[in-house]
């Protein structure tokens, strides 16, 4: 009977990672459903792009308010994980903390520290919890945000709120019971914070002061794995995807569009005098991809994962200058719809099998219209904007390109342009030889 | 291009004059102060003239890539033929589409913006700017996109507009969260989306807010939106719009 809670640990221990790692795991094979693209260049460059913008939050703090106050949670909650290690080794062990012996003194400088992020947290979140819910800033309350979206940003933090209450008041349960020497509370740790909330717990025995003591030792643990779980289907997920996106994200100019090798094939072989225009088709048996994308499955890996990524803060479209002039298009929207999309083929997949036959739905028209693809200016403004090196703009333009090369299906003036830069060289109706008229007006 | 292989000579630089500074009455002008500046400045450089094309930036943003590499590499071809290394141009958009989508295609040039050929020219002494025409003024600077967030460079244009002793004045968004114009990614060519306002309406009102005696520019495009925004706001002829080439060369008096 005494090892029933190691017991009973291990296995709601081993329950919540096995979940988690079978939901990250379909995570990676959704992602993988996007086209191969080579990142796997300038090692040294990317680990340099990753420490500074996913550990260094370098990008956060543009936005100075809401920036230290991510820093702020973010460390605590890097830290404070590490007393989860404690806590998982008591559990499993049926020890009460473990590390106090070792550490000695210095226990006490890292409980204190805990206990003094876990308050800056709670303050922090309240912060957060103000900004969307009371000042209701923009960003957090377009219509893309309506539904899902606006609760799970909500309950993120309402989850984020038990947490450290929960941390805190096992805290203050255990220092009143190493007060009243009571067996298996050794003196350990010193607590600031949870100090002030003994009072709360003051007047129970100290038989129900053991029982609260446990209860929240076990909702602490037990909520933790229960947000493991819940990141899956949150946009939360950014706090582990954030490392691999920004190490995996572009590094050339933000300028340079992808050059669709596909094409060069084909304008190479019409440009070269000598080519056989038969010849070209007897080799290509296989049909040819289409050009552009139409779906997430003609998207890159790189596009997808940016598509899990994102936290859905809206930066990106807050500094769209579409959106900021009441336009359809909002680069956030473009990366959920992503995402969504990717879900759905995901989950089709799986009940379906590998041969997958769509829907017939598809990420253009169902989830992305074509006025939101048309409304961008292509100023990359999106994609700086963005802590964590999210490109909306590529899904875009990739998008743009399937509607006029597979579709063509640009807007007229588009295609009228178009067709003046195929007859005279110049997307205006003028004569190519008038070229140098401004030469004699001098 | 073709007189100087005749003669024999090899310019230094090519000027990409691109469509805009060849086919639109605004944009001519800034052309023809760069070209004066130029001469001024003793630099040696050759124009295509009908050899050259559109370098199919709108063409590739409007997500027509074939048409895109058709210019790119009939325009690869006649600059390889001519053995071009060095390229200077007074749009952002040819440059960035040079500099950055050529080389992949087989087109591998020395690309610089005339910002900052100008800034060179500058610290060069090859020509001068200080205590002229603007004096005091102040000028607000609004970064075009293909210069600014799609290649950082913000601050050649910057230290040009410090060096005419004029008062440099930021708009509220500027440098790498500059505001677009709202003539990018094939924009120029077509009507707007649905929306409650013009994009170039809302950087002009940035603009405005600075109070200032000119805007400056560094791309045929955002000149045009500028113009027609401060036009809209019915400044027109009180605040003109001018290219950093243009401020140069009527600091100059050229």
């Amino acid at each position: 009977m005494t090892y029933l809670p190691n017991i009973i640990f291990t296995l709601m221990f081993a329950l919540g990672v096995g979940i988690f790692t079978r939901n990250i795991l379909k995570i990676r094979s959704n992602i993988l459903l996007g086209k191969d693209v080579d990142r796997s260049d300038q090692a040294g460059r990317r680990w340099g792009q990753m420490i500074r913008v996913a550990l260094g939050q370098s990008k956060m703090v543009v936005r100075p308010v809401a920036g230290i106050m991510h820093i702020i949670v973010y460390v605590g909650f890097i830290l404070i994980n590490i007393e989860l290690l404690e806590i998982v080794i008591d559990g499993i062990l049926g020890t009460h903390r473990i590390f106090a012996p070792y550490l000695g003194s210095f226990y006490d400088v890292v409980i204190g520290t805990f206990e003094i992020l876990a308050a800056l947290v709670l303050l922090a979140v309240v912060v957060f919890w103000i900004r969307r819910n009371v000042i209701r800033l923009q960003r957090f309350i377009k219509p893309e945000m309506e539904g899902w979206p606006k609760k799970d940003a909500d309950l993120i933090l309402y989850f984020e709120v038990v947490l450290m209450f929960l941390f805190l008041s096992m805290n203050a349960t255990d220092a009143l019971l190493q007060q009243a020497n009571y067996p298996h509370y050794a003196q350990a740790g010193f607590f600031p914070v949870s100090s002030y909330l003994m009072p709360l717990y003051n007047g129970f025995s100290l038989d129900t002061i053991v029982l609260l003591e446990r209860s929240f030792w076990w909702l602490h643990i037990a909520g933790i794995l229960v947000f493991l779980n819940y990141l899956y289907f949150s946009k939360h997920l950014h706090i582990l995807l954030a490392f691999p996106n920004t190490y995996y994200a572009n590094l050339n100019p933000a300028g340079q569009f992808r050059n669709n090798a596909a094409v060069s094939k084909e304008v190479q072989l019409m440009m070269d005098p000598d080519a056989d225009p038969y010849a070209a088709d007897t080799e290509e048996t296989a049909e040819p991809d289409s050009f552009g994308a139409s779906d997430v499955t003609d998207l890159s890996w790189v596009q997808l994962l940016n598509a899990y990524t994102c936290t859905e803060c809206g930066r990106c479209t807050s500094e769209c200058p579409a959106n900021q002039t009441g336009k359809k298009l909002s680069p956030r929207k473009i990366m959920m719809d992503t995402r969504d999309r990717v879900e759905e083929v995901g989950k089709q997949i799986s009940a379906k099998g590998d041969n997958f036959e769509s829907d017939g739905k598809k990420l253009l028209d169902d989830y992305i219209s074509r006025e939101e693809l048309w409304a961008c200016t292509s100023c990359n403004a999106c994609v700086q904007a963005c802590p964590i090196g999210i490109d909306p703009l590529s899904i875009i333009m990739d998008m743009r390109q399937y509607l006029v090369m597979e579709q063509s299906a640009a807007p007229t003036e588009l295609n009228n342009m178009m067709s003046n830069i195929e007859n005279n060289g110049a997307p205006w109706p003028f004569n190519n030889q008038d070229r140098l008229l401004w030469a004699n007006e001098a | 291009m073709a007189q100087c292989v005749a003669a024999g000579e090899k310019p230094e630089f090519l000027f990409w004059v691109g469509c805009a500074g060849s086919f639109d009455d605004r944009a001519k002008k800034i052309t023809k102060a760069f070209v004066k500046i130029l001469n001024k400045a003793g630099v040696s450089f050759a124009v295509l003239g009908a050899e050259e094309s559109c370098t199919g930036d709108p063409a590739k943003r409007a997500g027509n890539e074939f048409l895109f590499q058709m210019q790119a590499m009939t325009n690869i071809e006649v600059m390889n033929a001519y053995e071009i290394t060095k390229v200077v141009t007074t749009c952002p958009h040819c440059f960035n589409t040079l500099k950055n989508e050529y080389p992949e295609l087989g087109g591998n040039y020395d690309v610089i913006h005339h910002t900052q050929l100008l800034k060179q020219l500058l610290e060069d002494q090859k020509i001068t700017v200080e205590g002229g025409t603007f004096q005091g003024k102040r000028i607000t600077y609004h970064d075009p996109c293909y210069l600014g967030r799609a290649n950082q460079i913000y601050e050649a244009p910057r230290e040009i507009i410090q060096k005419l002793d004029a008062e440099l004045v930021e708009m509220k968004s500027c440098k790498s969260r500059g505001l677009c114009c709202g003539a990018g990614g094939a924009q120029m060519f077509k009507e707007a989306e649905k929306g409650d306002k013009e994009i170039n309406i809302e950087r002009t009102e940035q603009a405005l807010e600075t109070t200032p005696d000119y805007v400056a520019a560094a791309c045929p495009f955002c000149n045009t939106m500028m113009s027609d925004g401060v036009k809209n706001k019915e400044m027109e002829g009180k605040i003109p719009v001018l290219d950093i080439a243009e401020l140069i060369a009527t600091a100059e008096d050229l």
